[in-house]
């Protein structure tokens, strides 16, 4: 199936999904399924520079914030609205991607990993002590009274967008993947040297793959501000970002496009059961267990398990 | 702010003390990272444990959390072995150690602090000690003896440490693997061995700086991951697997921290480390004393 | 030599001129000077430790040489990362193989078809594939095309090594110890392959322990010890130089 076919399928599916949705009466439902999706945008994110690249980033919840605080940014200058917010936040958490390469792609990957981490708690003690975004107490994102297409209430609307966002999020990454850049990017993940010498521009490569990575991350949280109206930097830069963005792809498998959609679903959907039946602490735990134990027993993860199965069954 | 001669020489101090600390805190990071090449983020997360340990038999019993550590640190030499034998295996052999290495490092970090978390609640939790409270006093200089006892026990620590490593077979066994693994194993040693117990003993200093922190600062579980910057830093900074190094680093984190808690205010400290770090990768990777 | 080095210099491929590399205290290469011309098939030999992966590593650019210069068909290369030079023409196989783990044999090839050779030899997109298998076919990994590169054998591997430096379609390829372990058989097929290079006018720096493939291969054979070069010329004189069967047995 070529990228164009895919992607007119995907936005089409994804369009048709919100709409025949919107009949669903439980309105539970609207506020879980943008969760999910979240963690779609998320987890495909992530993955294209950890599973495709080979470079770990744990400041996933950096990102995440930078793309809802640009939102409330916009929304406090200019009284922005919603999409002026998506795209402002998915360029400034592309730059920040941009800048965070550029400084320390040139070593080795562990000192990006660390320098990711490091970007989190900076950005985290920055946010806190900047009053025009509400620092610690918080701020304040008015939704707009008159909903488009008549929806009944804003969560629906903000819903049926991040449904569309997760769409162009699975785009690009499959885009990213069956292309020239995306055979680069492998190559760098599997042996970086090799790729070097195999004529790959593997600096260049890997500060793209940060960018595209970082803005779709940042994508996923310009949403965020609307959903509850409100924001404060303990959930925007809360925990459960970073380990499930990690958690989600390889347990889904972070080879191709697919790991991180099924990892997010299941993963997503099995958080928001036991967010209701048990605290939100027990069920970081279990996530933080099941990427351990996954990590160490199906570094594949489940596309693992299918492929394996698939080569068993035979040619 | 006025800036008087007692302002700047307590700054010192203060930096100098902590810096002592700061070194016993990351000499684990100087042996598994620096030497062995394991990138072991979850060492903070040890380090709290030590200090939950260290507080709960405080708490309960009165014992001096310094002692406790002392008395507890076999077990988390045990721990480190487990660990490194499963990240040995897991990923080592196969050689997947920069990502799913990475991951799992992570995922046991996490793991600690949620079940801290869990067990003891996000508030801050504090030892009592006797010389908790008191201070000395030299010329308008303030000493802590919250700072000046973990100080000297740190510093008693991490001499201990470069010693063994320099004077006894063993440790001179942890110094050549990271330079040689086929050298070793012509001598029939196993290099495999070597690197477990080298492991278990930086898992065991981070238990015993555990208690020191304590002392210095009231704890919750979400500080772990502060010291992640800090303790990468000082062993960035001071060279990679270099005992001295890492002192030499732990002091100029220590003093630069202090500065600037001094006069831009204590949240920005955990900026500070990131900071050096970040600067010293982009500038100077080979570290202060320079390879 | 040097009398000629006016008119040589013309036509050098690859001209090392007083490269140096110092690790710390140490210095792995002292003033190398070493010329290969567009064709040539050149043997660099040496102890273990005198610095010849260090030239290697210094000519195709994962490692910076403090002092010297690199000049490749006139250009000087010395500041340019190890994928601009591949691009231009220069390529290496590493000496212990690095196979792209998770692709396929083809895969492999793919890569480099697709980024090195592009630099110069513009291939339509859909003939990589052909392209890739044509080489295949030359190295006799054609049956292996569609395996995972992870589990070939030592001397497959080693094959795939030279075939992905192949398809970067290069003007100098450098083979480091594509024979080290291998049966004499085995040896005889990657001989076979590097003879094929020559056939297609592919300059070719072997470095090697294997004696007789050396002696065999080369037109010129050149002698590093201690990162200093003691000798450069023929096979046979090289190989009678007392200096040089000093270097190799001892005092």
């Amino acid at each position: 199936m070529s990228n164009k076919i895919f992607a007119v399928v995907t936005l089409t599916v994804a369009i048709a999904l919100a709409a025949v949705t919107q009949l669903i009466p439980n309105e539970y439902f609207f506020s879980a399924a943008y969760t999910v999706l979240l963690f779609v945008i998320l987890a495909t994110a992530w993955n294209i520079l950890g599973g495709y690249t080979g470079y770990v980033n744990f400041g996933s919840a950096a990102f995440f914030a930078i793309g809802a605080y640009t939102t409330v940014f916009v929304y406090n200058a200019f009284k922005a609205p919603l999409p002026v917010g998506i795209v402002a936040g998915t360029l400034v958490a592309g730059l920040a991607g941009l800048g965070l390469g550029y400084l320390t792609l040139r070593l080795r990957g562990v000192f990006f990993a660390i320098a990711s981490l490091a970007l989190a708690v900076v950005l985290y003690i920055f946010i806190v002590n900047w009053d025009y975004v509400g620092g610690a107490r918080g701020a304040y994102v008015i939704q707009p009274r008159e909903i488009p297409f008549g929806l009944p209430r804003y969560i629906h609307l903000i819903y049926a967008v991040q449904l569309v966002m997760a769409a162009i999020a699975l785009v690009v990454a499959r885009t990213i993947e069956r292309s020239t850049l995306g055979r680069g990017l492998a190559a760098i993940r599997d042996d970086e040297l090799a790729a070097e010498c195999s004529g790959v521009p593997t600096l260049k490569l890997k500060i793209f793959s940060t960018m595209v990575s970082c803005a779709l991350m940042g994508m996923a949280g310009t949403t965020f501000p609307y959903y509850l109206s409100y924001i404060e930097p303990s959930s925007a830069f809360s925990l459960s970002y970073a380990v499930n963005s990690i958690a989600m792809p390889l347990i889904g498998g972070m080879m191709s496009w697919m790991g991180p959609l099924i990892g997010a679903v299941l993963l997503g959907s099995v958080q928001q059961l036991v967010q209701v039946t048990v605290s939100s602490a027990w069920n970081l735990l279990i996530v933080g267990v099941l990427l351990v134990l996954f990590v160490t027993l199906a570094p594949n993860g489940i596309m693992g398990w299918v492929d394996a199965w698939r080569r068993r069954k035979g040619p | 702010m006025e800036v008087s001669w007692a302002l700047v020489a307590n700054a010192v101090i203060a930096g100098l003390l902590l810096g002592g600390f700061y070194a016993a805190m990351s000499v684990g990071i100087s042996i598994s990272f620096g030497m062995l090449d394991v990138v072991n983020i979850a060492h903070p997360a040890f380090i709290i444990l030590g200090s939950y340990i260290a507080y709960i038999v405080n708490d309960r019993f009165g014992f001096d959390p310094i002692v406790v550590a002392v008395a507890v640190s076999p077990l988390f030499f045990l721990l480190g072995m487990v660990l490194y034998r499963i990240y040995y295996v897991c990923f080592e052999r196969r050689g997947q150690e920069s990502l799913r290495g990475l991951a799992f490092f992570f995922g046991i970090l996490f793991i600690t602090e949620v079940a801290l978390v869990l067990i003891f609640g996000v508030d801050y939790r504090m030892v009592s000690t006797r010389y908790g409270d008191v201070t000395w006093r030299a010329g308008g200089v303030d000493f802590p003896m919250r700072l000046v006892v973990p100080f000297l026990v740190s510093m008693v620590m991490v001499i201990g440490v470069q010693l063994f490593l320099t004077r006894t077979f063993f440790g001179r066994a942890v110094l050549a693997v990271a330079q040689d693994q086929l050298a070793l194993r012509l001598m029939g040693v196993n290099p495999v061995r070597v690197k477990e117990l080298a492991f278990a003993l930086s898992i065991a200093t981070a238990g015993v700086a555990g208690a020191f922190l304590i002392v210095i600062q009231p704890v919750q579980p979400a500080i772990g991951r502060e010291f992640i910057g800090l303790v990468f830093a000082v062993c960035v900074l001071g060279g990679m697997g270099s005992i001295l190094g890492t002192l030499l680093g732990a002091f100029v984190l220590g003093l630069a921290e202090s500065f600037t808690s001094t006069f831009f205010g204590p949240s920005w400290a955990p900026a500070v480390s990131f900071g050096l770090l970040l600067a010293t990768l982009a500038f100077r990777p080979s570290g202060i004393l320079g390879r | 030599m040097a009398a000629a080095k006016g008119a040589v210099m013309a036509e050098a491929l690859l001209e090392v001129r007083g490269v140096t590399k110092r690790f710390g205290g140490f210095t792995a290469l002292d003033g190398v000077d070493f010329l290969v011309r567009p064709g040539e098939r050149v043997g660099l030999i040496g102890p273990n430790g005198s610095g010849k992966s260090t030239l290697v590593n210094c000519i195709a650019g994962t490692l910076r040489n403090e002092e010297g210069s690199i000049r490749f068909e006139g250009e000087e290369i010395r500041g340019h990362a190890a994928h601009r030079r591949i691009r231009l023409g220069l390529a290496r196989s590493f000496q212990i193989p690095k196979p792209f783990a998770s692709m396929t044999v083809l895969d492999n090839l793919c890569v480099p078809l697709l980024y090195a050779a592009r630099g110069h030899e513009k291939l339509a997109p859909g003939r990589i594939v052909e392209e890739a298998m044509r080489i295949l076919g030359q190295v006799g990994l054609a049956g292996r095309a569609r395996a995972m590169s992870g589990g070939l054998t030592q001397v497959d591997m080693r094959k795939l090594e030279l075939a992905r430096a192949m398809a970067a379609k290069p003007k100098l390829l450098i083979s480091d110890e594509a024979m080290a372990g291998l049966s004499a058989s085995e040896v005889d097929d990657v001989l076979a392959l590097l003879y094929g290079l020559k056939e297609q006018g592919v300059a070719v720096i072997m470095i090697e322990h294997v004696m007789r493939a050396v002696m065999k291969f080369s037109e010129r054979i050149a002698v590093l010890v201690a990162g200093r070069k003691i000798a450069d010329g023929d096979p046979q004189s090289v190989v009678g130089n007392a200096e040089v069967v000093r270097a190799y047995l001892g005092e």
